[in-house]
């Protein structure tokens, strides 16, 4: 664990604690709707400016919270080629289970890998500093996840490229 | 200080409540309905249920004196409940507004509602005696967005109201025939229906969660989606204010607010935790919390082994993973409400929150 991971991860728990500070909001455009705010946009008093918390130049969060939701996105760390395919997979896979994840977006905000979106019945049916520590451990999880694929498939590239070249002992 | 009353209803969550003036019954609004309870011991059990909206209920209140129920809701309507021998009946209330009702509130002269809403308007609604009906007028001319939130002041002609378009405004609702003309006060001499009596905007804007008018009416405290709360000292009509003294905090977002006596406010909202404000036209500040922490979370440390502790300090940056929080309510505290009081000072005060619990607090 590097040592600007702490500091990053404390600023994105207290920023995203603060940022749930949301309540039910009905619609005040279209008539008997309850939407998220951040995704219809249709008044812009009802929306807070966004923030972006970087820890390198390849590493940041976004934060959107509007007065009844908040759109959580992340980009995460690829430092090559193999990483970039490696993180497109693994998103596209948790995306496509979108349903069974509750706070997942079906689709990433531009310019970021995965995105979350909490709205105020999320954090009226779960603990809203569960929630909190969901993102943070999904952020650090996703980290180790990538890296390790990584070092899988250079190990199995290897055995490939080893018994491959056998023969020509 | 007591040990707080705690009532933990149900597991969702509860948008408003209302005690009846004997507090034997509680009613509180749950998803679509406003479920009844009745005090039977120490425990509330549910007695009756209001049903009648389609969505989302957002309001209930009971008249202290009459002791009819109106509720809000999504749906766009109100209703007003009566007490029959065939049990709870409702009054639609013509409200004539196209989008969500918000918040609901009976003056005390009771003669009187209002009810704020999506649709930019405030519906101040009354009974019209020769068509047996409850029809409102509307407050709209400088509201801009979402009213959240409302209060009567002492002498039921004035409101204040609280919204999302960041702006705290004392409006009147003198209703001819059904209102006596008012005392002229700090906040105007002649007041006819929609006069703005004020209209305050705190420093850095946020959204208005609470807006309580002091026991007197003569200050108007209101607290905002930028953590602090703003209070208000009129000079006299159409002058700017004598006082208006504004404290930050570094908690987060109050959601309602009430005032013991004039030199004190107590304030709730998503730290999950009542606070205590205090001060005077020279100025306010926070003083603490109100709740001393011996909640559940607070004793029932789990031992954990070193490794564990300093893994969870590095990997989270936080100690101990706890899954329950040491105050009280385990949620976003929604309503703060005046429980028992004498000459406006408190002796107990309700809370009810998100996480379906009615506490009752005694200071």
């Amino acid at each position: 664990m590097s040592t600007s991971l702490r500091p990053y991860l404390q600023c994105v728990r207290s920023s995203l604690s603060a940022a749930l500070a949301i309540s039910n909001f009905a619609s005040q455009t279209s008539e008997r709707h309850n939407v998220p705010e951040i995704e219809a946009a249709s008044s812009p008093e009802l929306l807070l400016n966004p923030l972006v918390i970087s820890r390198n130049s390849d590493e940041r969060t976004f934060i959107e919270p509007s007065v009844n939701s908040v759109r959580v996105s992340l980009k995460v760390k690829q430092a090559d080629e193999i990483e970039h395919i490696l993180v497109h997979k693994f998103a596209r896979f948790l995306t496509q289970r979108a349903d069974a994840f509750l706070i997942l977006r079906r689709k990433p905000v531009e310019g970021y890998d995965i995105s979350f979106l909490i709205t105020n019945f999320h954090t009226e049916a779960m603990l809203k500093h569960k929630i909190v520590d969901f993102v943070i451990e999904f952020m650090e999880e996703v980290d180790k996840e990538i890296s390790e694929m990584k070092l899988f498939l250079n190990a199995r590239a290897r055995f490939v490229a080893e018994s491959f070249l056998t023969p020509f002992d | 200080m007591a040990a707080p009353e705690i009532h933990h209803l149900f597991h969702n969550p509860i948008a408003d409540h209302s005690f009846s003036p004997d507090k034997s019954t509680l009613a509180v609004a749950r998803d679509s309905n406003v479920e009844l309870y009745q005090k039977s011991g120490a425990k509330f059990s549910l007695t009756d249920e209001l049903k009648g909206h389609e969505k989302t209920v957002t309001g209930v209140d009971i008249a202290p004196n009459s002791g009819r129920i109106v509720t809000c809701s999504q749906d766009r309507n109100a209703y007003v409940w009566e007490r029959t021998p065939s049990g709870w009946k409702p009054t639609l209330v013509l409200l004539r507004i196209n989008r969500a009702a918000t918040f609901v509130r009976w003056s005390p002269s009771e003669q009187k509602f209002a009810v704020g809403s999506g649709a930019r308007v405030i519906a101040v609604c009354y009974f019209e005696e020769e068509n047996d009906w409850w029809i409102s007028k509307h407050l709209k001319k400088p509201i801009r967005s979402t009213i959240t939130t409302l209060a009567w002041h002492p002498n039921s002609v004035l409101l204040a109201a609280g919204s999302t378009d960041s702006h705290a405004r004392v409006f009147s609702s003198f209703i001819k025939g059904v209102d006596t003309r008012p005392e002229p006060s700090a906040w105007g001499e002649r007041l006819p229906f929609n006069t703005i009596c004020g209209e305050f905007l705190n420093d850095s804007a946020g959204w208005i969660h609470g807006v309580s008018f002091s026991p007197s009416g003569n200050a108007l405290a209101f607290t905002g989606h930028d953590s602090s709360v703003t209070v208000v000292y009129p000079s006299a009509p159409e002058q700017p204010p004598r006082a208006m003294l504004n404290v930050t905090t570094r908690l987060l977002p109050f959601t309602s607010l009430i005032w013991n006596g004039e030199n004190e406010i107590i304030a709730a909202g998503h730290d999950c935790e009542p606070y205590r404000l205090r001060g005077g036209e020279s100025g306010w500040q926070l003083t603490g919390t109100i709740e001393n922490k011996t909640g559940p979370g607070a004793g029932t440390a789990r031992e954990e082994s070193a490794l564990h502790m300093f893994r969870q300090m590095d990997l989270k940056g936080q100690t101990q993973a706890d899954i329950q929080l040491k105050s009280t309510h385990q949620n976003t505290i929604s309503t703060v409400r005046v429980y028992e009081e004498t000459d406006g000072v408190l002796r107990k005060f309700s809370t009810s929150g998100v996480d379906g619990r009615v506490v009752v607090w005694t200071i």
